[in-house]
């Protein structure tokens, strides 16, 4: 039997106000519409056992009134109790079979708790609109605005549903895929049917591997090969042999990744001999180093950009809960710290005419990637607290959403070792058809028909399951009772398992996985990316103990095989075989292809200005509210920053909420010593100056964590590539500069890079109204994570000024390059250079810095990056509501800038508004100023002027010429104006 | 005598246990989290501690709405045993998802007499998730955890938080007994820092013994200084935050002398 209740709202709510902005987009009047939550129960129960869960369970009684029927009942089709109308069309959007319902989930299993037992539970939402809304326009609203293709089914009248289960348990077959004969096309062909993102050298590989076996591979072997070697999973571009061509000439690198990046790690390592603090770099899940005596702490980035794109929801929330999940799976398990999510997507206002068939606007995929962080991060209680938002019109179709988390651990538990005999032991979720080929998906360029194409590989998350699997995992840690483990990511088991036996070999009988329904076949159980998994390697005598703890944390935990010693990967089915392959084969016999790369740097443009209709004070507020520097407040708030009670700088600070620069969060409860982190993005940059991109990304990150007071020597790195299509010359070549710009960087600053994580071919391709392809690729992206320490919280900074007569000093000096700045982006000035990093300047600068911290000398601390020194000074000026005064003719330039005069606005935009990396904006109390001085000694740093309080900015060009004088108050609403729109859009988006 | 000890209830989903178990020691008291699996199994362990604290997080998801769930088995499975425990002195705080809990159990506020619930905690006006800082009003009448507070700042971080109760009725009872004993105030320049349209700017309630409280700020997140968003510069990083005294007060109250 199965049965609807419907809970309807006693009053109009977020909800109801949501549908009718949506349609009110739609030029919809919806303000007669009813929105209630519906709920799909199925069992041998009654109609009295129903009323009793609608009431007991699914109601509250003070703010909502329920209806309970058989589904079938006319009755749920009738107006809602309160409806003026009496007609209405009805509209339902529920999840499609298979799509994780957690809220069903949840009420399922309290349903036990009032003693019913339901075989299956869905949720749905209803909607009742005006009778007069056209059946085809209520379906284009649904489609627009309330379900996505991906994930939901929608259905406009009666539910055309008799039962929620079904599925007959999957029949064992083997299917061959037949690779003799087949020409590179036929195997491509192949490759692109099966969407097994293998190139046709690849297959060739594969055909030769399996003659010597004398026979064809099995669908699930193919499949496997595909997952371990897709680029998701394998650094396919980074670790390939390239020859690549420059200005600076050509080079050979047999692997560019080892040879940049790994390299750069390994002398900064070798420098620091016995003070070596990387533990493990580039090996496991995440990177780890030295914290404190006793914990380690590490590091991963991750991006999920492909299923961001097509369901930002989900594909953002997966994301987050993937990487929690790699950090839990470092050595013998990591305690999750903090999160960050940095998203880039395309200019908000960007024209509906501009967007390409298939492509969400970019306003509700940031809304909806906001959200799913959000509610991911929030059901966790694992605070985020670091992040940013940039815009540029080439993530149009291709956003790119990257989530990040730090851990801890106790020292020396870094090393997992899986032993022959162990038993693999499966934890968490169960396994249904949720994104499959997900890790070869995202080695795929995206086009417009990828929403239909690949609805499979989307999965939702359930925040809930991956929290008691991190509580059990975190409690079994404790009592060492596995060897490894690892996190069902990409490629699923096929990755975990095989990632972990890729040694010694193991043996899986997939039948013993627990499943969310039946009729999966072995090829799906083996390959399924169905969320909140972890994979562990028990030795058999720690097993009841095991089982016992997951019982208690009410986690579903399975042996389905064991670590063999054969080096064999076996695969059966009941016990019969369904794939045997061998592991050295899986993970060292891709063919390597050679690559070549090509850097040719724009040509020179001369630098042109347009200020005509503007004022120094005018572009200073329109920098303020630029996309990328504006407050992004209507997400932090959104996002519980502080639970766990270790935040100790925010992402908002001082007492009026202003932007900080990095974030700091002590390692552990009640002690002193922090963790700081920060991010840099030099995206504007990417297509100007591929390498100063990627070192001015560093640099950035670097200096958010110097400012924020981390000791310059304990700041590990992290790269996050995201580039077009790398199968032109052209744009690997761009990726060649990006990794040579990362290796400089790292030794130049002995900032080892311990992790990192490419997504490549973020390509969109669709046909325009004309018929015509086109194709839109991202600039060239390096998100840098830096991931600082401070001994002791106490001596943080925070950017917002704090006593009205302190100074103010700039460190560092100021160029008067200006491509790809803020100013650029403005449309304000075009051409010129982009500035260069100067690694000897900014190294001792961040020394300075340090020092000055560590001997309590600075009252205030802002790092100068998007939109310069104005902007630096007003975001510390709106946290605190106190003012300042600048003198920009103190400030120090580099030869050939043009000294600011008040007869010459581009003089005095130049300034204000150069991106020059590797300076600090400092407040210092009156009587620091000769200890301060003393620090900075001969770098290149002037004081500027003084904090007031008459809660106004003034800019002066010498002692006496005011060049710019605004009130703080409207500096606060130019920065906070873009997030106050997306605030109140919130609902209707 | 013996410190206090306070069980930190915990659950699927529940998720700042182990700062409010860190608030309660930092206050003098010893603490102990305990899953409600192993509650269910063996109520006795009520008998050996004075306070009974259900922390914030998301407790089966808030699927279905906050705190549902987990309110529905504590009422199952404990709430013959939790009656008992009031009833012989022990004292009950829930924060935020516990107090969502609480709210449900009818610990805090009794039924109609058809059973029904007369108060709940609904969705934020805004319809969002809200973490930011409140000014905070206490009129703690008999209520004894917040003894001796008057003003002070507390952060909140939720999405269902706004009281409500069935009847207007039923809301001047709770008002005129003093049951609203902690309210959303303005802030140093005259605005409103109620986050969810609460109704009467109700932040936290207590019952008649007071002995039980609910309330959806987060006092174990503002337990020293640094915790608070402009310290830097500001505040001496040693000070103690105000939500510390709400733990203090709660230890006294349970028998301590928390110093």
């Amino acid at each position: 039997m199965l049965w609807e209740v419907d809970v309807h709202p006693r009053e109009a709510g977020p909800a109801l106000h949501g549908l009718i902005a949506a349609g009110h987009d739609l030029s919809l009047d919806l303000s007669t519409a009813h929105v209630a939550i519906g709920w799909l129960i199925e069992g041998d129960l009654d109609h009295a056992t129903v009323e009793q869960l609608a009431e007991r369970l699914l109601t509250d009684p003070v703010a909502e009134v329920c209806r309970v029927a058989a589904v079938d009942d006319p009755v749920l089709l009738t107006p809602p109790p309160g409806a003026q109308a009496a007609d209405s069309r009805v509209l339902h959007v529920l999840p499609k079979p298979g799509v994780t319902d957690p809220a069903a989930e949840s009420a399922r299993e309290a349903m036990t708790l009032l003693g019913v037992d339901a075989t299956a539970v869905r949720s749905l939402r209803k909607y009742w609109l005006p009778a007069a809304v056209p059946v085809a326009v209520a379906e284009q609203l649904a489609w627009k605005r309330l379900a996505s293709d991906a994930i939901h089914d929608v259905a406009i009248g009666p539910l055309p549903l008799t039962r929620l289960s079904g599925g007959a348990a999957w029949e064992l077959s083997r299917e061959t895929v037949p690779l003799d004969g087949l020409d590179d096309a036929a195997l491509e062909t192949v490759s692109r049917e099966r969407c097994l993102a293998l190139t046709a050298a690849e297959l060739r590989a594969v055909r030769e591997h399996f003659q010597t076996l004398g026979r064809p591979p099995f669908e699930i072997e193919l499949e496997t090969i595909a997952q371990t070697w897709s680029e998701h999973c394998c650094h396919k571009t980074l670790g390939s042999p390239i020859d690549h061509e420059s200005p600076c000439g050509a080079v050979r690198y047999d692997n560019l990744l080892k040879e940049t990046v790994f390299a750069a790690t390994q002398t900064v390592r070798e420098r620091l001999g016995e003070n070596d603090w990387c533990v493990s770099v580039f090996r496991d899940n995440s990177g780890v180093v030295r914290f404190d005596g006793d914990h380690d702490i590490c590091v991963k980035v991750e991006t999920h950009n492909h299923p961001s794109a097509i369901e930002p929801y989900g594909g953002a929330a997966t994301g987050l809960g993937g990487v929690i999940r790699d950090v839990l799976g470092t050595g013998h398990a990591a305690k999750p710290l903090a999160n960050l999510d940095v998203f880039c997507v395309a200019p908000l206002e960007t024209p509906a005419a501009a967007i390409p068939p298939g492509v969400i606007p970019p306003q509700r995929l940031l809304h909806g990637v906001v959200a799913g962080v959000r509610d991911y991060g929030n059901r966790m209680g694992i605070p985020t607290i670091a992040g940013a938002v940039a815009f540029h019109p080439g993530y149009l179709g291709n956003p790119l959403v990257f989530c990040g988390t730090i851990g801890i651990m106790p020292r020396d538990s870094a090393d997992g070792r899986v032993e022959p005999g162990d038993l693999i032991v499966v934890a968490g979720g169960r396994t249904g058809r949720d994104g499959i080929h997900g890790a070869t998906f995202s080695s795929i360029e995206l086009s417009s028909d990828s929403e239909s194409q690949s609805g499979g590989s989307v999965q939702i998350g359930h925040a809930i399951h991956e929290k008691t699997l991190t509580d059990f995992t975190l409690a079994a840690a404790e009592e060492r009772l596995f060897r490894g483990l690892t996190d069902c990511g990409a490629g699923g088991l096929s990755s975990a398992v095989g990632e972990m036996g890729a040694e010694v070999g193991a043996e899986v009988d997939l039948e013993t996985v627990p499943l969310k329904y039946d009729g999966l076949s072995a090829t799906e159980v083996w390959i399924s990316e169905a969320q909140e998994r972890m994979v562990l390697a028990v030795p058999p005598a720690d097993w009841p103990r095991l089982a016992e703890i997951a019982r208690q944390e009410g986690v579903e935990a399975t042996t389905i095989g064991r670590f063999t010693g054969d080096g064999q990967l076996t695969l059966r089915w009941h016990g019969e075989l369904v794939g045997e392959l061998n592991c050295h084969f899986l993970h060292e016999g891709r063919p390597r292809q050679r690559l070549t790369s090509r850097y040719t740097p724009p040509a020179d443009a001369a630098v042109t200005w347009s200020l005509a209709d503007t004022s120094l004070g005018d572009l200073l507020c329109d920098l303020l509210g630029a996309a990328d520097v504006a407050s992004k407040e209507w997400i932090i708030r959104q996002y519980d920053h502080e639970v766990q009670g270790q935040s100790v700088l925010k992402p908002l600070l001082g007492p009026e909420a202003g932007p900080a620069d990095a974030t700091v969060i002590r390692g552990v409860l009640g002690r002193p010593r922090g963790i700081v982190l920060g991010v840099g993005l030099r995206h504007h940059l990417g297509p100007l100056d591929p390498y100063q991109m990627a070192v001015g990304g560093i640099i950035e990150a670097v200096a958010n964590c110097i400012a924020a007071g981390a000791d310059p020597d304990r700041i590990a790195l992290l790269d996050n590539f995201c580039w077009g299509d790398c199968r032109r010359p052209e744009s690997l070549g761009t990726l060649v500069e990006a990794c040579r710009g990362c290796q400089d960087a790292a030794i130049e600053l002995a900032a080892p890079f311990v992790s990192g994580k490419d997504s490549l071919n973020n390509v969109f391709t669709w046909t325009d109204a004309d018929g015509q392809q086109q194709e839109r690729s991202i600039p060239p992206t390096l998100l840098a994570t830096a991931m600082g320490q401070i001994d002791d919280i106490g001596r943080c900074v925070s950017p917002d000024l704090k006593r009205a007569g302190n100074r103010l000093a700039v460190v560092g000096i100021s160029s008067g390059d200006l491509a790809g700045s803020q100013l650029a982006v403005l449309g304000r000035v075009a051409g010129g250079r982009v500035p260069a990093v100067d690694f000897t300047a900014c190294r001792a600068v961040f020394a300075a810095i340090y020092q000055l911290n560590q001997h309590r000398l600075l009252a205030g601390c802002h790092d100068l990056s998007d939109g310069g020194l104005a902007v630096a000074v007003a975001e510390m000026a709106i946290g605190s509501g106190l003012g300042a005064t600048l003198d920009l003719a103190a400030v120090p330039l580099a030869a050939g800038t043009p000294a600011p005069t008040s007869d010459d606005l581009a003089s005095l935009v130049t300034v204000t508004a150069t991106e020059t990396p590797g300076r600090f904006l400092l407040e210092v109390a009156d009587e620091h100023a000769d200890r301060v001085a003393a620090v900075l000694g001969d770098l290149p740093w002037a004081w500027l002027g003084h904090v007031t309080d008459d809660g106004q900015l003034t800019l002066q060009a010498g002692r006496d010429t005011v060049v710019a004088a605004l009130p703080v108050p409207s500096l606060a609403t130019a920065w906070r104006g873009p997030s106050q729109a997306q605030s109140s859009s919130i609902a209707s988006v | 005598m013996l410190a206090p000890r306070a069980l930190i209830l915990r659950g699927p989903g529940t998720n700042c246990d182990q700062e409010t178990a860190h608030a309660f020691e930092r206050a003098g008291g010893v603490s102990r989290r305990v899953h409600v699996r192993s509650l269910t199994e063996k109520p006795t362990l009520l008998d050996d501690v004075q306070i009974f604290c259900i922390p914030g997080g998301f407790s089966y998801g808030d699927d279905i709405a906050s705190g549902r769930i987990l309110a529905l088995e504590l009422s199952q499975r404990l709430g013959d045993a939790l009656r008992r425990f009031h009833e012989r002195g022990g004292l009950i705080l829930g924060i935020c998802n516990g107090f969502q809990v609480l709210l449900q159990t009818g610990l805090l506020l009794p039924a109609t007499p058809a059973g029904q619930p007369q108060a709940t905690l609904a969705h934020n006006t805004s319809g969002q998730f809200i973490d930011c800082w409140v000014h905070l009003q206490a009129t703690p009448g008999n209520c004894v955890f917040l003894r001796g507070l008057s003003q002070f700042e507390l952060p909140v971080a939720h999405a269902e938080g706004r009281f409500a109760t069935a009847s207007d009725a039923f809301l001047d009872t709770l008002d005129a007994s003093g049951q609203l004993v902690l309210r959303y105030a303005d802030n140093p320049a005259g605005r409103s820092t109620n986050p969810n349209g609460s109704v009467r700017n109700v932040a936290g309630l207590c019952d008649t013994s007071g002995r039980i409280l609910g309330l959806m700020p987060h006092p174990e997140r503002f337990i020293e200084a640094t915790q608070h968003p402009a310290w830097a510069g500001r505040l001496s990083p040693e000070a103690a935050g105000a939500g510390l005294a709400i733990f203090r007060n709660t230890l006294r109250a349970a028998g301590g002398d928390a110093g």
